[in-house]
Parts: structure tokens; sequence; C-alpha cells
């Protein structure tokens, strides 16, 4: 499992449970380090470990701690490089659905070692889309679930989505657009200096 | 033939940084990114070249001679602040005189975006600028990421280094390494004796053939000091060219005189370094554990150093006791 996603899980539990928890559930998990490097490799088996102890720890279902990660990496402060990265996707919430497909392109683009699950946005009508996400990653649609939710936030737009798991192992998430100008939403801009 | 209403509007679609050019060289439409830069000053009936200055192909400086050179890459700029760069390619409309000038920024980019405030729906859909721009951003976070790990594990080598207990350019232990032995030894109240060592006429040799030689000194140094002590006797490279011998269970005089002078004879002999003669001698100064009530660390290094100096006023390749009586005076 790319460090990266062992990082965003170690980023998530400190900011959200605080740096006790994380450094109980790497002793928990048997680990013998307590920092992730974000860009070294580990097996899968380890970040597996350390998921099962989280959520036992914090007594929460597997698909909701990742849907809260999901949501962590767009709307916490720590990760404004992440959001500003999925904005480049488009200018409207429908327009960054579609850029979707592009989204494991794009990641090996940046971090050629860093392998997603295909996704495939499938539109109903201008207001129901499906996400189909490819097998590979167990439990990458509950982040992306809470990464479309915190995305539409983003976007301003109001949406219903709920999340199956199916029978050949692809993940199904479906998206009912209600409002795609619901908010404000936070602003965006190309060209922004870091400050 | 389109009507050049219907090729502005086609162009706004196409390439939304496009300058239309009537055959006089004054502006007749500029796409919408373009006038965006100048929201102020509409471009249309200005001349090009005093909107633009025309860096490249440098030979150019009227408008006709840009005419006749269809195809020219040209490098431009804008001739008030700020002066962003562009790239433009020109293209003559058959017959009507006129021309077309397509821009882009280039590398610019970046700094445009910003000075500007340009969104995607300023690019035309087929512009690979956003991709560019992405790229750029989640490059430079993930530069980020490998940079904090590189100092990280610089930081850790450093860590390490100052953990070890070696000395990287001899084997011999560190000071670090002496340290500890030496309060182990005493904590476990051992006799023991404390040579200290010092290679004399070695900063010449540095000096003389240069560091490489210098480091074989002191490495061919190291094997002797090994050869002449029991495995279970310390040797440690304390300094640039000092050294620390501890004899373990020994505080006989004559034994330690006789090992002394046996390593001042080795170190004395001539080692040959790339064909070049290296010559040092050492200097031995000792303190016995024995000769302090309650011996600490500090004052036994002390003692030893005393003796050292002692020896080395003595003239060079000379040994000396630590004298408890008389710090000033040592007798051999």
């Amino acid at each position: 499992m790319h460090g990266l996603i062992n990082r965003a899980i170690q980023s998530f539990v400190c900011a959200t449970y605080g740096r006790q928890c994380w450094l109980q559930a790497t002793q928990a998990a048997g680990l013998d380090f307590v920092e992730f490097e974000a860009m070294l490799i580990y097996e899968a088996e380890v970040s597996d470990r350390v998921l099962e102890v989280l959520c036992t720890e914090l007594n929460r279902r597997k698909s909701e701690f990742l849907e809260d990660l999901g949501t962590y990496l767009v709307s916490h402060r720590n990760m404004e490089d992440l959001r500003r990265l999925l904005r480049f996707g488009g200018v409207t919430y429908v327009e960054f659905l579609h850029s979707l497909d592009d989204l494991s392109d794009r990641v090996r683009l940046a971090v050629s070692d860093l392998t997603l699950p295909d996704l495939e946005l499938q539109e109903h009508s201008s207001a129901e889309y499906q996400l189909y996400c490819s097998p590979g990653l167990p439990g990458f649609s509950s982040v992306m679930t809470g990464v479309l939710r915190a995305m539409a936030d983003d976007y301003g737009a109001l949406v219903v989505l709920s999340n199956e798991e199916r029978r050949n192992g692809s993940e199904l998430i479906s998206i009912t657009l209600i409002e795609s100008a619901f908010a404000e939403g936070r602003h965006f801009e190309l060209g922004a200096r870091k400050s | 033939m389109i009507e050049t209403e219907d090729l502005g509007s086609l162009l706004d679609t196409l390439c939304p940084m496009y300058v239309l050019i009537n055959d006089e060289g004054r502006i007749v439409q500029v796409g919408p990114t373009v006038q965006k830069l100048r929201p102020e000053q509409p471009m249309a009936g200005r001349r090009f070249l005093d909107v633009f200055e025309l860096q490249r192909p440098r030979s150019v400086t009227e408008f006709p001679t840009l005419l006749s050179t269809p195809g020219a890459r040209l490098r431009l700029r804008f001739q008030d602040q700020p002066q962003t760069a562009f790239k433009g390619l020109i293209a003559p409309l058959s017959g009507k005189g006129a021309s077309v000038v397509n821009l882009s920024f280039g590398i610019s980019i970046l700094d445009a975006v910003r000075d500007y405030a340009l969104t995607s729906a300023d690019f035309s859909g087929t512009d690979l600028a956003i991709e560019l721009l992405y790229l750029v951003e989640a490059k430079s976070a993930a530069m980020e990421a490998s940079r904090s790990l590189n100092l990280r594990l610089q930081g850790a080598k450093l860590a390490a280094e100052e953990q070890a207990y070696t000395d990287t350019l001899t084997g011999l232990k560190n000071r670090r390494a002496m340290d500890h032995i030496l309060g182990h030894l005493i904590s476990t109240k051992s006799s023991f004796a404390l040579m200290h060592l010092d290679l004399d006429f070695f900063k010449s040799v540095n000096d003389r053939l240069g560091h490489a030689a210098g480091d074989f000194v002191l490495q061919q140094a190291a094997m002797i000091m090994l050869d002449e002590t029991r495995s279970d006797d310390t040797v440690a490279r304390v300094g640039g060219d000092e050294f620390v011998l501890i004899i373990k269970g020994v505080t006989d005089r004559k034994k330690l005189d006789s090992i002394a002078r046996r390593l001042i004879a080795q170190l004395c002999q001539p080692m040959k370094f790339e064909g070049a003669a290296c010559s040092v001698s050492a200097s031995v100064g000792t303190a016995l554990s024995t000769q302090f009530e309650m011996p600490k660390a500090q004052d036994v290094l002390h003692a030893a150093d005393l003796a050292l100096y002692a020896a080395k006023r003595n003239g060079r390749s000379c040994h000396r006791f630590y004298c408890e009586f008389s710090n000033a005076r040592q007798s051999g």
C-alpha cells in the first residue's frame, strides 16, 4: 500500500481523534514505527491491520470511518493542496464528476507509483449519476463517497449519495444532484499563491 | 470565404487568445481572454506593435515584414506593465491583407493566471493550460513529501552517527564509546591504565602530502595500536591525531612502560603512501586508576593529558607517567 494512503489515514486520525489515539493504534497493530512515510511503499497487510485496530478502538464501522476519511481529505485545512488538485477537475460539480474518469490517470501523472482503482461515471439524467469503482482497493468507494460529499459542499451543490458493493467486487456510488448551485461554495482560483 | 465577423466568432470559441489584424497593422478584433488581460484598454483600433512588443524574430521591426514571415514563431510581450510574455503564431488571411496572430502564455502561464485571475473558462477546451497548472501543483506537493522524507532521513542519519561507537575512518572506538567504557570500568571499581597518545608530526604529513596520506597514516597507526594491545583493551580515536588506550587490569609501571615504548617504536617506523615516506612519531602519557582514591573519568583523563604534555615537553617520542604528587613534574 502506498505511503500516501497510509499517511492519509494517519493524518486523519491525528487531526480528528488526537495523536495519542494514533500512537495507541500503531502499538496495538504491532507496528515498530509510529510515522508512515508518504513516499515509501508498505505491505497492504500492515495498512489493513492498522485500519482494523482503529475501527475497533473507535467503535466505528469501517465504511463510516473511511467515508469520514474521504471528507477529511477535501475539507480539512491540512489538505488544502489536495482539494485544489480536485478542483482542477472542473468549474462545476457536474464537470468535476466527469473528471473522475481521469482521476487514476491524473494521480499517476503526479505520483507514478500510486495506483488507484479506475472510476467510471455514468450519466442517467442531468440529475442522476452512478460512479463505478473498479475492484482492487477495498473501501475505496467509501472514501470516494466522503470525497464526493465534501466536494459537493466545496462547489455549493446539494447531493444525495448512496454506496453499495456489487457481486463482482466492484463498488457503486449513486449520486443524485438536487441542486447544483445550492450554496455559495468555496472560492477557487487557478493561480492561488501558497500562503 | 468567411466574413471577418464570422471569423471572429469562430476564433472566440476555438482560440480565445487571438488577435485579428488588418493590412495596416491595426487590431480589428481580439479574443475575450486577450481583452481580459487589459480590461480598461479596448485593443481594437490600436496598432498591433503599439500594444505588443515583438521580441523575436529580432530582425522584424515593421509590421509588413512580419506579414512576410507566415508561420514564424513569435515571442512577444506587452508594451506596458505587467509585461506578460507570449508565444505567438501569425497566419495571413488570403486575399484580404489581414492576418491572425494566435497567442499563448507558454511558460509565463503560472504568473498570468495569478496576475489576471484567469479561470478555466478563459482557455479553450483543448488547451492543456489547466493540465499544466494541475501538474505543477501536483508535482510540487509530491516533491514536498519527498523533500520532507529526505530531511527526516538525514536527521535519522545524523542521530545514528551520533549514537555510533565507531570511528568510521580507522574502525577504532570513538570518544563516545571510550567515555562509556571508562564509566563502566570506574563504576565496577576495576583497575586500569589509561594512555593518552598523540601522533607527532602528523600535521606536517597532512600539509605536505595531503589528506589522503594523513588518513592512511591514521589507519596504519590504528592497526599498530590494535596489534600492540590485547583484544579486551580499548583503543579509541578521540581527536584528529589523538588516541586513548585503556589497558584493563594492568597497573604495573614496568609493563606499561614497555607497552608504550613498543607503541612509540612501531609508530616511528616510516610508512609508505603511494611511494612517499610519511614519518610520524608518538608521545604517550599514562595515568593509573590506582593513583586516585575515588577515580573519576574526567580526572583520569586529565591526569593522562598532563603526563602527555610532560612527555612532549621532554622532546618527542617519549612516555611519561602522571605524578600525583606534582602536577607539573612527572617521573619516568
